[in-house]
């Protein structure tokens, strides 16, 4: 496992410079992961956040191999150039020894909406690829919409806190679970504020032949409402209030990566944010409540699971 | 040279095999299925080095194509209808990037009504993407088209996608006598695939698909502009060196006895075959009837249309597609538009024809052919645009 002195010798995949907003966690979760692996490594990204931030023409802060395709097919591009890499390697245009990872990044959008078919076509043919979701659990970049990474109660531009209507009405998707029923080599999820669990994670990954997928909660500044040098302190909160548990799905075993000392209430981690604040108001008890009751079953469903 | 029976689809499929790219990512759709069914058969016998993906739906096939091409491989495909639409999205990309991927379309009207046999909906439907498009009258003329496209859209002066195209179920699934070539004439014929950039080039590496906004997108597109320009002469230098390799010459366009035609139809596919039949008949008859076959309709091949019909005294265009503007289909649109400003102009009309897969006969020509007779006599057209075959 690299340490913190280990990881800042390495030369960096993104370099500085790029527009992403103060404090955004995406750059935090790209750098994690690509630095984490020994191997060359071939970028795909969904059209979104990080693809625009990182790739204005005549601009790009990438440092290594790059492609953007389109917003819901990251999965699908990537497995093509997987592709490419074999049938060259076959013909002898590639030399057997250079191994390269081809990893993936989406963000929730570009993964659990409209990217869910062609990462789940991508994972099914068994392509040797790492798919990374940045989960901000929203359209941040086209304004804050909703989407099924969304949790219940918070407030974005296409699902607002109203009069009537009270944010989002229904709980996320739960894409981790459904990315494990892909009996796939090896699924997990960790978060921003987590560094060590994250490069853990992304190592064995690019350790394992075949698909593997992360999904990493990425705290947004910017549509969560709340001051740009907190995002890993949101991150961890989402981990200890285990509305975001870290763990991992090896070989169909589950294992925590991350228990909290102390299980603290969900409403520490609404209340850290501008988009829950409308929940604090009297009169959405209700909604907390069921908020709390939801964390609390995936939760124990998960403990269930877990080895350890 | 090998004479063998083949349908459209597996004189396609065939091509390919010899082709023998380095990745096929494709999807099943009626009436293109066969050709990505055939093909996964030579994978599964091993008779192709090709890595092939048999991806969840034709976005993906599409997005996997771009992706394999842009790691510096030869990259094929195959698909039709519904299947080039949901393809649509990711077709500009491919151009944009300038990957020469080789696409087998078969044409086939679009839903809805939902229906599977042929017209040519599809494939006008994604005529302003940036790709070539090649119309194949017969399996010969696919499976020789497929070996050009792929010289084509390499050439470093084109570096396009390209797509060839049959008339679904036509052209696809009849069986018809084709000239192969050898194996090793095909592998000659295509060389090497030399790749311009690639993503796997970690030594070098690339930031490919940038966002481009108002101070450079217009600049990015102009090379498609220019490529398409070039694309012309190199389609036509691949035909001409086809046909002095092989005996088939081919052309952007296709002059059939119109030196000294009088009347004529302009068609492209299979219906052209049927208008040879009534051509012929005409010219028993002492009537100065001619056929322009339009061979690529992706570059629009303007001056060599403008230059066979400018003599003509009456010309039927056949849309075998509407464009739904009151103003007739996108082959007769072109055509008027490239006729415009010149000295001489025919009588112009449009016959919108065969949607949905509706036959057209040799007495539904013989009848086109007689109007454009009487509108020659008259000097006056009857109908500019018309519905032709639909019952009323």
């Amino acid at each position: 496992m690299p340490g913190l002195r280990d990881l800042v010798k390495k030369s960096d995949p993104l370099t500085g410079g790029h527009r992403a907003c103060a404090g955004c966690g995406a750059p935090i979760v790209v750098r994690q992961v690509l630095m984490s692996s020994k191997d060359p490594v071939v970028v795909v990204s969904a059209t979104g956040c990080l693809e625009v931030v990182t790739t204005i023409f005549p601009y790009s802060a990438w440092t290594v191999p790059f492609l953007h395709n389109a917003f819901e097919n990251s999965a699908a591009t990537c497995s093509g150039i997987e592709a490419a890499y074999q049938a060259l390697k076959r013909t002898g245009k590639i030399k057997e020894g250079q191994h390269i990872n081809f990893v993936a990044f989406g963000g929730d959008g570009g993964t659990y909406d409209i990217g869910f078919q062609s990462l789940s076509g991508a994972v099914e043919r068994g392509h040797d690829m790492l798919y990374v979701c940045y989960n901000n659990e929203a359209y941040m970049n086209t304004g804050i919409q909703r989407s099924s990474a969304t949790p219940k109660g918070a407030s974005t531009t296409t699902a607002p806190a109203g009069k009537v209507i009270p944010g989002k009405v229904q709980f996320s998707k739960n894409l981790t679970e459904i990315m494990v029923a892909h009996e796939m080599p090896y699924v997990a999820q960790s978060a921003v504020g987590f560094w060590r669990d994250l490069t853990s994670k992304a190592e064995k990954a690019f350790s394992i032949r075949g698909p593997k997928f992360i999904n990493v909660l990425q705290p947004c500044r910017l549509g969560w409402g709340y001051k740009p040098a907190d995002t890993a302190a949101i991150g961890r909160l989402a981990a200890d209030t285990c509305v975001w548990p870290l763990y991992e799905v090896e070989n169909g075993k589950y294992k925590l990566t991350y228990k909290p000392k102390e299980k603290k209430p969900v409403v520490e981690f609404l209340k850290s944010q501008d988009r829950f604040r409308h929940l604090l108001k009297p009169g959405n008890e209700a909604i907390l409540e069921s908020i709390q009751k939801e964390t609390d079953k995936r939760w124990e469903a998960l403990l269930a699971k877990s080895e350890g | 040279m090998p004479r063998i029976a083949r349908t459209g689809n597996e004189a396609m499929a065939e091509a390919m095999r010899q082709i023998n790219p380095h990745v096929v990512a494709a999807y099943p759709i009626t009436p293109a299925t066969e050709i990505v069914m055939i093909f996964a058969g030579f994978v599964a016998n091993g008779v192709v080095d090709t890595q092939f993906v048999a991806v969840e739906s034709e976005h993906s096939a599409m997005s996997a194509c771009v992706g394999a091409a842009a790691a510096g491989c030869r990259v094929m495909t195959g698909t039709s209808s519904q299947g080039l639409q949901l393809m649509s999205e990711i077709l500009p990309i491919a151009s944009a990037l300038a990957l020469p991927i080789v696409l087998c379309e078969v044409n086939r009207a679009l839903s809805g009504p939902i229906n599977i046999h042929c017209d040519h909906s599809d494939t006008m439907a994604v005529r302003d993407f940036g790709w070539i498009q090649i119309f194949a009258e017969n399996a010969q003329e696919a499976y020789d088209s497929v070996l050009q496209a792929v010289v084509i859209a390499e050439n470093m002066q084109v570096r396009l996608p390209a797509m060839v195209t049959t008339d679904g179920f036509i052209i696809s699934h009849c069986m018809e006598r084709v000239e192969a070539l050898e194996d090793a004439e095909v592998k000659k014929y295509v060389g090497e695939f030399k790749a311009v950039n690639s993503v796997l080039d970690v030594g070098k590496p690339l930031t490919m698909g940038c966002l481009d906004l108002q101070d450079y997108y217009f600049e990015h597109k102009m090379p498609i502009v220019e490529s398409m320009k070039k694309a012309k002469d190199v389609i036509l230098e691949v035909g001409l060196d086809f046909g002095k390799q092989f005996g088939r010459e081919y052309g952007l366009v296709e002059n059939y006895k119109m030196d000294d035609a009088e009347i004529a139809m302009v068609a492209m596919g299979s219906t052209c075959g049927t208008a040879r039949v009534v051509v012929d008949e005409l010219r028993g008859k002492g009537v100065k009837a001619g056929l322009l076959k339009v061979r690529a309709f992706r570059p629009f091949p303007a001056e060599e249309i403008k230059q066979s019909l400018s003599k003509l005294k009456s010309v039927a265009i056949m849309d075998r597609s509407d464009m739904f503007k009151n103003q007739g289909g996108q082959v007769f649109t072109e055509i008027r538009s490239a006729m415009y400003g010149g000295a001489n102009s025919p009588i112009l009309t449009n016959y919108i024809y065969g949607l949905g897969g509706r036959e057209i006969s040799l007495d539904d020509i013989r009848k086109i052919f007689a109007e454009q007779k009487k509108n020659a006599e008259s000097g006056e057209v009857s109908q500019l645009i018309q519905h032709f075959g639909v019952r009323i």
